[in-house]
């Protein structure tokens, strides 16, 4: 079966550039005739997971396979891993700096709409070590 | 007449075959091919970009000639709000309109006052439908064509209310029928149009089965015709203006959405602006706003490529005009509009994708993505195509080759001349 494989780099804290790749994939599932809703599904919950990454782990790399029944997105971080999962994917809860809540980020809804808008969702995380998020969106 | 239907034309004798119009195009929708440049109709969302950028003056909007209008029993002017941001020291409107009976219309309706009429019906809308925020406007027809290629999840936000200019038409014309008795068509409903976008809009209307606009003609045409008149009616009486501030308005950035009354508003302008805004809304980062102003042209309708005046200019201009106006001269007052909502809904298009379906594109995504390895990453336009992107997906549709790339076509000789010299 034949899948496409995508590689994103996410810099560091370069608000400027987070949603270039999921910017990059919405256009990839666009020119394939993607089913607009998948494709919103999909550029909602990798911009989340691309901010969370800046916000952080201090950026990350992306891994996107696009397969003609899902699309796989695996979001990993070198970041300071997360200590409380549940808490973390209670809405509204935030550890983010004030600085980054200055900026309109920050009001905890990351983790609850990468689960919100994607179909299967797994967390790996080692505190001090990283996150690895792998979310799974299903083509109609 | 068909749904891809633009209103640029190409003068093949002045095109040079540069790459200004492919490099400028939003929606990549030209091509160089054969030393010229062509229109990839489904693609194109008649912003009229390439009009603007090409030096050679070879793109030419589509337009209606005043020759057209003549044979028109009683001919009704609808001038665009824009039009009047084209005029030094203008203070009053009526001086515009009563030049326009004296240069041969019989009669004016002015945009602008149903563009009030459009305002009051906005307002209402967006009130009674609270879960269909935030609304897009939809009076520029370029945003719904684009909309309609590109984004698919914010149809069902576009503001269904037909634009000012047709709503204009419906009641211009009902009037001129009661007033002379004529045959409907016997009545010429003409606009003084801004952009070519519109033109297309009246050829193949996107949301109603037919347009009540029997001609579009050109701002920067009438402007030099109307001139000598407007010195002779500069000193006449006759009042035949219905708009003020918030019909005026509606002829720069900003005042469709004034004309709402509220603040939870933004107005975006210029093509590139927009797609960014629309990107941005489609992804949930804009959010809890009740109205997105969007416009094509830098400024909105006073940057539209048929206008005289500097944009920036005209909306000053216009500013002053409407400086001691009353806020609205024309309201519905209970009126049934036929028309003023739209008959037909946008269904989207999806003329970018790769293949017939999903397996198809995606086998060609994947052809296209190796055979971007193999390209210069330049993106010189040299092929024909804006990016060395397009020129990849342009080979898996079909239609060029790798051998357009003059790079790889260098590399390739100087292979073949090295193959020769061994031999």
């Amino acid at each position: 079966m034949s899948s496409l494989k995508f590689h994103y780099v996410v810099d560091k804290t370069d608000f400027t550039r987070a949603g270039e790749a999921s910017s990059d994939v919405k256009g990839k599932l666009r020119k394939m005739g993607c089913d607009p809703e998948v494709i919103r599904k999909v550029a909602i919950a990798m911009y989340e997971g691309e901010i969370n990454m800046v916000i952080h782990a201090k950026g990350g790399v992306i891994d996107v396979e696009i397969t003609p029944t899902d699309i796989i997105l695996v979001l990993k971080d070198n970041g300071p891993g997360i200590a409380d999962i549940e808490k973390a994917m209670q809405a509204g809860y935030s550890t983010a700096s004030e600085n980054i809540r200055s900026l309109g980020f920050g009001a905890g809804m990351g983790l609850p709409n990468m689960k919100k808008y994607s179909d299967e969702m797994n967390i790996d995380t080692v505190l001090g070590v990283g996150t690895t998020v792998t979310m799974v969106v299903h083509m109609k | 007449m068909d749904k891809f239907l633009n209103s640029v034309r190409l003068d093949s004798d002045l095109c040079k075959g540069c790459i200004n119009c492919i490099k400028r195009c939003p929606t990549q929708a030209i091509r160089v091919r054969n030393g010229k440049a062509h229109i990839i109709a489904p693609f194109c969302i008649d912003c009229g970009e390439c009009i603007r950028v090409c030096s050679h003056h070879a793109k030419k909007a589509d337009y209606d000639s005043f020759e057209d209008i003549e044979k028109f029993k009683y001919k009704v002017a609808l001038p665009a709000p824009s039009f009047y941001g084209q005029f030094n020291n203008l203070h009053d409107t009526d001086i515009v309109l009563r030049a326009l009976i004296s240069m041969g219309f019989d009669d004016v309706y002015e945009v602008s006052a149903a563009a009030e009429l459009v305002s009051e019906m906005s307002r209402e809308y967006i009130n009674n439908h609270p879960y269909g925020k935030p609304f897009i406007s939809t009076a520029c027809p370029t945003i719904v064509k684009l909309i309609r290629v590109r984004f698919p999840n914010l149809i069902e936000h576009l503001l269904p209310i037909s634009a000012p200019v047709d709503i204009a038409a419906e009641l211009a014309r009902k009037k001129a029928v009661k007033k002379t008795g004529l045959a409907p068509e016997d009545i010429g409903i003409v606009f003084i149009s801004p952009c070519p976008a519109k033109v297309s809009a009246v050829r193949f209307p996107l949301t109603s089965e037919k347009s009540q606009i029997d001609a579009v003609l050109a701002i920067k045409e009438v402007y030099t015709r109307i001139l000598p008149f407007m010195k002779e009616t500069a000193n006449g009486s006759e009042e035949l203006s219905m708009s003020g501030k918030i019909g005026i308005s509606w002829g720069a950035s900003g005042g469709e959405a004034g004309g709402l009354l509220t603040d939870s508003f933004l107005a975006a302008d210029g093509i590139e602006n927009v797609i960014n805004v629309l990107e941005d809304l489609e992804d949930q980062k804009i959010t809890q706003l009740d109205f997105i102003e969007l416009n094509a042209c830098s400024g909105g309708c006073v940057g539209g490529v048929l206008q005289v005046e500097n944009p920036y200019v005209a909306k000053s201009k216009l500013k002053k005009l409407r400086k001691y106006m009353p806020v609205a001269k024309s309201h519905i007052e209970g009126q049934v509009i036929d028309g003023a909502f739209w008959e037909n809904e946008i269904e989207y298009l999806p003329v970018f994708r790769l293949g017939s379906d999903l397996m198809e594109s995606l086998a060609k995504m994947e052809k296209a993505d190796e055979i971007i390895k193999r390209l210069p990453g330049l993106d010189c336009g040299s092929c024909g195509a804006p990016t060395c992107k397009a020129l990849a997906e342009d080979i898996v549709r079909g239609v060029a080759n790798e051998k357009d790339c003059v790079h790889l076509l260098r590399d390739y000789i100087h292979k073949m001349t090295d193959d020769l010299k061994g031999l």
